[in-house]
């Protein structure tokens, strides 16, 4: 029986965490990206699926790239998008969540895919009865963007297991390791989650300054030392410092962050040979990555990037693709 | 009631309590080898011929088609699949549906005579979405559909040029074809439909 994503009994029909994410929905959404991303070799790169349906990319913070995925994803699929920044807007003038989500309701969007700075924004839009479409979350303050996760899974199968035998697999038994700012990041947040779902075994590296409150709660192992973990590391996941967010004294100074928690040449080279390097970009060359690393075939950045489309593809796809998400809600 | 697409067989269907037969395994590997011999024949040997099944039966029929077509000309002939659901004009009626591997030979068939193989011909409008499907990806030079069973009630002017056998049918009968490949024998089933449960695949 096939379920939509998100179908937590929270907020059924949107895609708003990873954590509601079941193994089946996670591995069906993997499946679908798997078809959507043959779409991508074709002359013809559009598919008639969402004909007739809105799409709007509702971005209260900068993200060109989030943004631009989502919005080729959408046309792929035939939506019509929207596109609504905060900057230059009716929001900079003062206007409440609602009251935007009132707006985008009357012009009739079927889905909404919002990024803002507070976390549970997207909660609040999907449970709050001010708009009928599904939400997707494409990330929110410092809690989730469960794409993203979905794009590193995605990832990781298609270079782990294989695009083929992978299909209708999890990554069972894999050892990924996240390194990093933990404490402000949400895609370490939903990658974590989700990984747990699909299987992975997930060790967390920072500096003790960066790792969050409770971690000891959440489904991963934590460490602070890189190069004990990296020998037995399928995959390293490397978090870009957040200079935005460096607002107190986390470490000393970048330089000696970048020796410790770095990714160069050197450590790559312990870590097993099929192994990969994974980061969600943006880079910050030569601060959690060297250049060499950032450059080799075991960097994933790229990839993520064309896998990012066809995740979102999928996302929408389910979301949208049948008749309406299960839950109508009720109108104030 | 509609008539939801039972072009693609219901294969959770458990009714067979009613279901007769009417085609066996013997019977389906004969009307297999006489397409496979039509398809030569009308083609002039089948050079530019790609096979191209639809999910899920359909792509084991090709398969097997191109098996009985190599045995015959003597070269290995292009097999694919195509999935239509992307392409679907009822998938506003249903939750969405998981989509199934369209795999197009590596040649291409752009310029090729492209035969579409489907189980079970109902209303025609899988093939309707097969053709669009196809249009995106490439121009064969001619298009022509194989099925294992026409049972009429076509809604859109569609036919097949390769028919395995025409089973009049009414309304409320249903067409359930199985394949060794996914049920573990090969059958065709004619049995009568139960009381739609909306949702249902």
């Amino acid at each position: 029986m096939l379920r939509l994503p998100g179908a937590s009994p929270r907020t059924p029909g949107h895609l708003i965490s990873a954590a509601d994410l079941s193994r089946d929905d996670a591995v069906l959404i993997l499946d679908t990206a798997e078809e959507m991303a043959r779409v991508a070799d074709r002359p013809i790169k559009k598919l008639p699926t969402l004909r007739g349906r809105t799409v709007v990319n509702l971005f209260f913070e900068d993200s060109t790239r989030t943004r631009i995925s989502f919005e080729a994803a959408a046309k792929r699929l035939s939506a019509d998008v929207i596109n609504f920044s905060a900057k230059g807007s009716s929001v900079s003038k003062g206007e409440s969540l609602k009251d935007t989500a009132l707006t985008l309701e009357a012009m009739g969007a079927d889905a909404v895919v919002i990024r803002h700075p507070a976390s549970g924004a997207p909660y609040r839009l999907a449970t709050s009865g001010w708009i009928d479409g599904a939400v997707v979350n494409a990330g929110d303050g410092t809690h989730e963007h469960p794409t993203q996760a979905l794009l590193d899974a995605f990832t990781l199968r298609r270079r782990l297991v294989g695009a083929d035998q992978g299909t209708g697999r999890g990554l069972d038994g894999r050892r990924v390791t996240i390194v990093g700012d933990v404490l402000h990041s949400r895609v370490a947040r939903s990658n974590i989650l989700l990984l747990h779902t699909l299987g992975a075994r997930v060790t967390v590296v920072a500096p003790p300054t960066l790792v969050p409150i409770g971690v000891e709660r959440w489904p991963c192992e934590v460490s602070y030392d890189l190069d004990r973990v990296l020998p037995t590391s399928d995959a390293v996941m490397m978090l870009r410092v957040q200079r935005e967010r460096m607002n107190a004294a986390f470490f000393p100074t970048e330089r000696e962050y970048s020796r410790r928690y770095g990714l160069d040449g050197d450590r790559m080279s312990r870590m097993p040979g099929d192994s990969v390097v994974m980061h969600p970009g943006p880079m910050n060359r030569g601060m959690e990555i060297t250049a060499e690393v950032a450059d080799s075939d075991r960097c994933t950045a790229v990839e993520q990037v064309a896998n990012g489309v066809s995740i979102r593809m999928a996302v929408l796809y389910l979301l949208l693709g049948g008749n309406e998400p299960a839950v109508t809600h009720s109108r104030p | 009631m509609v008539p939801v697409d039972t072009d693609t067989t219901d294969s959770s269907a458990d009714s067979s309590g009613a279901a007769r037969p009417v085609l066996e395994a013997p019977d389906i590997a004969r009307v297999l080898t006489r397409i496979a011999h039509e398809i030569v024949e009308r083609a002039k040997g089948a050079d530019d011929v790609v096979l191209l099944g639809i999910p899920t039966r359909g792509v084991y029929l090709a398969r097997r088609l191109a098996d009985k077509l190599a045995e015959i000309t003597g070269r290995s002939i292009p097999v694919g699949s195509l999935d239509i659901t992307m392409y679907r004009d009822d998938l506003r009626l249903r939750p969405a549906r998981a989509l199934a591997r369209t795999d197009i030979p590596a040649d291409g068939v752009d310029g090729r005579l492209v035969v579409l193989v489907d189980d079970v011909l109902f209303s025609g409008r899988t093939i309707r979405a097969a053709l669009d499907a196809l249009g995106d990806i490439g121009r064969p030079r001619a298009v022509q559909l194989a099925v294992l069973v026409d049972r009429g009630h076509r809604e859109l002017p569609i036919r097949a040029d390769y028919v395995g056998k025409n089973i009049p049918t009414s309304l409320r009968e249903t067409v359930k074809v199985q394949l060794a490949e996914e049920d573990g024998r090969d059958t065709v089933l004619l049995g009568l439909q139960r009381p739609v449960t909306s949702g249902e695949q």
